[in-house]
């Protein structure tokens, strides 16, 4: 069994208002040396070992879990230890 | 001409688009759940608007790998007119049927009001009963419509025409060059935020959507005439 993290981001060249949003709260908030967010996705998967699994979240993300126009995606595969 | 208005789970427009077609062109509609695999006899292809699968994701990520949407892209490929509206465009540009995507609004806020659009290109099949540079009365009612799409493939949409519709005045949700909607480079697939039909009766405060579906009537009726003649 695999756990796969994925991280999703949106684009360096992509405005991220949510991300704008925020940081005005947080300089409201008198945290002034805050000089960027960004906001993203994070993903859990688990998935059993039976086919390539880094070839198979390739294709997730780049299909479903990211729109590559706008987002970047990575991820790490962890081995799901069962007690 | 028979007419598709596809229904997906959070579609909340559908009926607006089944009316538009049934009383305001008087034309044969159907709704097609998204569980359905075949659009076969249908000559025109409607994604209407809403929160399909509650934006889960992304606006229309999910919608786009429902079953009915490889029968949508055949639809497409074949040349019959596909019109997304709302989240119907977003889902075409999930679908890779238009290039793009869409951010949240640039101010974050849902946007619901009735916006001044300007016809671009009117010499398409969605739009040949504008004219062009007309500005038209449409609703909008989005929360994530702020096109965006890199250089490249804004300058592509400009060079060959395919920016169909724009906000005139001011951009009310940040979109890339004012864009409210565009076209595939076949001229077959429209994708646009407001809601032609949301203003497809005087009743509703503005019919100027109506001409869109007479558009797209009147070019089916050429063409199927075309057909017959040949």
């Amino acid at each position: 069994m695999k756990k796969v993290k994925v991280f999703i981001t949106l684009k360096e060249s992509v405005l991220d208002p949510q991300g704008q949003a925020v940081m005005q709260s947080l300089h409201n908030m008198d945290y002034k040396n805050v000089q960027d967010v960004r906001i993203g996705k994070y993903i859990e998967l688990q998935m059993d070992d039976s086919a390539d699994v880094a070839e198979q979240v390739d294709t997730i993300c780049d299909k479903l879990l990211a729109n590559t126009v706008i987002e970047n995606y990575r991820y790490e595969v962890e081995e799901e230890v069962h007690s | 001409m028979k007419t598709a208005v596809i229904v997906f789970p959070g579609s909340n427009c559908d009926q607006d688009m089944y009316y538009a077609i049934k009383d305001g062109l008087g034309e044969e509609v159907d709704y097609v759940w998204h569980a359905e695999t075949s659009l076969d006899g249908y000559d025109a292809i409607m994604i209407p608007g809403g929160f399909s699968y509650g934006d889960y994701l992304r606006s229309g990520a999910i919608a786009r790998f429902s079953g009915i949407m490889p029968a949508v892209i055949k639809a497409a490929k074949e040349g019959k007119p596909v019109l997304g509206v709302c989240n119907g465009f977003q889902i075409l540009l999930e679908a890779g049927l238009l290039p793009g995507a869409m951010l949240k609004n640039q101010h974050l806020k849902f946007i619901c009001e009735t916006v001044n659009l300007q016809v671009k290109n009117n010499d398409t099949q969605f739009t040949k009963f504008y004219a062009n540079d007309e500005i038209i009365r449409i609703p909008i009612a989005h929360g994530e419509g702020n096109y965006f799409c890199d250089d490249a493939t804004l300058k592509e949409l400009q060079d060959n025409n395919r920016i169909v519709f724009t906000y005139s005045g001011e951009n009310p949700n940040g979109s890339k060059a004012d864009i409210a909607g565009i076209i595939n480079e076949a001229g077959n697939v429209l994708g646009m935020m407001p809601h032609p039909e949301r203003a497809a009766d005087a009743l509703l405060g503005s019919d100027d959507g109506l001409r869109l579906f007479q558009s797209i009537l009147n070019h089916w009726r050429e063409s199927t005439h075309a057909a017959y003649t040949s």
